[in-house]
């Protein structure tokens, strides 16, 4: 988990680590199932020794991380308003693949058309899974908002294979 | 295109639609080969213009091939007389188009009872099965509505619902989400989904992924041929965090 995110999900109000876990359950469905506990907490000490949140007191005195609760330092609060006004968007990742296929036609390695095939078949798997993902949570949940975003972006990348296969039909009858 | 159990619910073999002849001969779908068994849901994508729409004619009956045969449970469709192969349109297959094709002067309730009514039901049950499909595809409250004062995403589902009034063997759908915005075609998403667990046999052909995506079969046409064939059955789902950004 992003150091960035987990701190952002503190500046509601100072919070146990298991309430954070819950809030990013809520807030990212069945997504947030495979969330490993162990890497929050983790992340919270590193934040912690960086000086962007504090443990403010522990029950009982106990030193089990269940039992700390964190809140932002005016550094934390910084960094997230940095975060919240950061445009930065992640990388699509689509040059790698034009690049296989370029490199797959020109060394003669494999069949473009085949290579895309394949992804395509890949990457209607993944947007059936999406869409029952969407479909089984409750409409207008903050999950569901999440999972259209990943169908959307499938249909994006399938869009442009097709694209790809157009393009390289007509390179092989052009050739 | 094999199945794994039993005689298939619908059957083509070397099924062929030729226009024109001599130079401008077109051959619309060529030697198709295609199994569907019963309860499966399969998807025919490809690009406007490959034939999958003829295809669909064909398999419904809409349509007569130029060679090879059709069987619908067992039975040979594509040499039956018009008569028979009217009747077996009537009772046997749902068909669901891209442009809805509803009577825009009926209401949704009369628009799905008019098959059953034509198939010989009487008046009184065709109105209670038309009500209860109304209310299955979520749309008891329109009953009254003429497809004019109903959404897109309504008027397929009203779409769907006729297609059913019959209890088809197969339902055979030709672009459901072409003229569809994307909350509408979620909704129909629902509906297909909900038919297929339902153990309804479904064959779709359409060029939008969403829906061919709710396949357990996905077929590729171009030319009028099959050229790939893939089981969609999942197995990412434990992958979708990434695909969302959450590293794992």
């Amino acid at each position: 988990m992003q150091q960035e995110v987990v701190l952002a999900m503190l500046a509601k109000e100072p919070s146990h680590g298991y309430q954070l876990r819950a809030r990013l359950r809520d807030a990212l469905g069945p997504l947030g199932e495979a969330m490993n506990a162990g890497q929050i907490y983790v992340t919270l000490t590193r934040l912690e020794k960086a000086g962007l949140l504090a443990v403010e007191r522990s029950a009982d005195g106990a030193d089990r991380s269940d039992r700390k609760v964190y809140a932002l330092t005016p550094d934390g609060r910084e960094r997230v308003a940095e975060w919240i006004a950061d445009v930065s968007w992640p990388k699509p990742g689509l040059a790698e693949f034009h690049l296989k296929l370029i490199a797959a036609a020109s060394a003669r390695l494999a069949d473009p058309l085949t290579l895309l095939d394949a992804q395509r078949r890949e990457l209607l798997r993944r947007l059936r899974d999406a869409q029952r993902a969407a479909m089984a949570e409750p409409e207008h949940s903050d999950a569901a908002l999440l999972l259209e975003g990943v169908v959307l972006r499938l249909q994006a990348d399938l869009h442009w294979l097709e694209a790809c296969e157009k393009n390289w039909t007509h390179r092989r009858s052009g050739s | 295109m094999s199945n794994a159990t039993g005689t298939p619910l619908l059957r083509a073999r070397g099924l062929r639609k030729e226009y024109g002849e001599g130079e401008g001969l077109v051959r619309a779908v060529d030697e198709v080969d295609l199994d569907v068994a019963a309860g499966e849901t399969v998807a025919i994508m490809g690009p406007s213009g490959c034939g999958k729409s003829t295809l669909l004619h064909l398999l419904g009956g809409l349509d007569r091939p130029s060679g090879g045969e059709v069987s619908l449970n067992g039975r040979r469709i594509d040499d039956i007389g018009e008569k028979a192969l009217a009747r077996m349109r009537r009772t046997a297959v749902g068909f669901v188009f891209q442009s809805f094709h509803l009577m825009e002067e009926l209401t949704a309730v009369e628009n799905v009872e008019l098959s059953a009514l034509l198939a010989g039901r009487s008046p009184r049950a065709a109105r209670r099965r038309a009500e209860e499909l109304l209310e299955r595809v979520g749309l008891a409250g329109r009953a009254r509505f003429l497809p004019s004062a109903l959404s897109g995403g309504q008027r397929q589902r009203v779409a769907v619902a006729r297609a059913l009034s019959n209890e088809p063997l197969v339902v055979l759908a030709d672009e459901p989400t072409g003229n569809l915005d994307s909350a509408a075609t979620m909704d129909v998403l629902r509906l297909f989904e909900g038919l297929h667990r339902a153990g309804q046999t479904l064959v779709i052909v359409t060029h939008d992924a969403r829906i061919a995506a709710t396949a357990d079969r996905l077929i590729s046409m171009r030319d009028g041929a099959f050229v790939d064939e893939t089981r969609l059955t999942g197995g990412t789902a434990d992958r979708l965090g990434a695909l969302a950004g959450l590293e794992d």
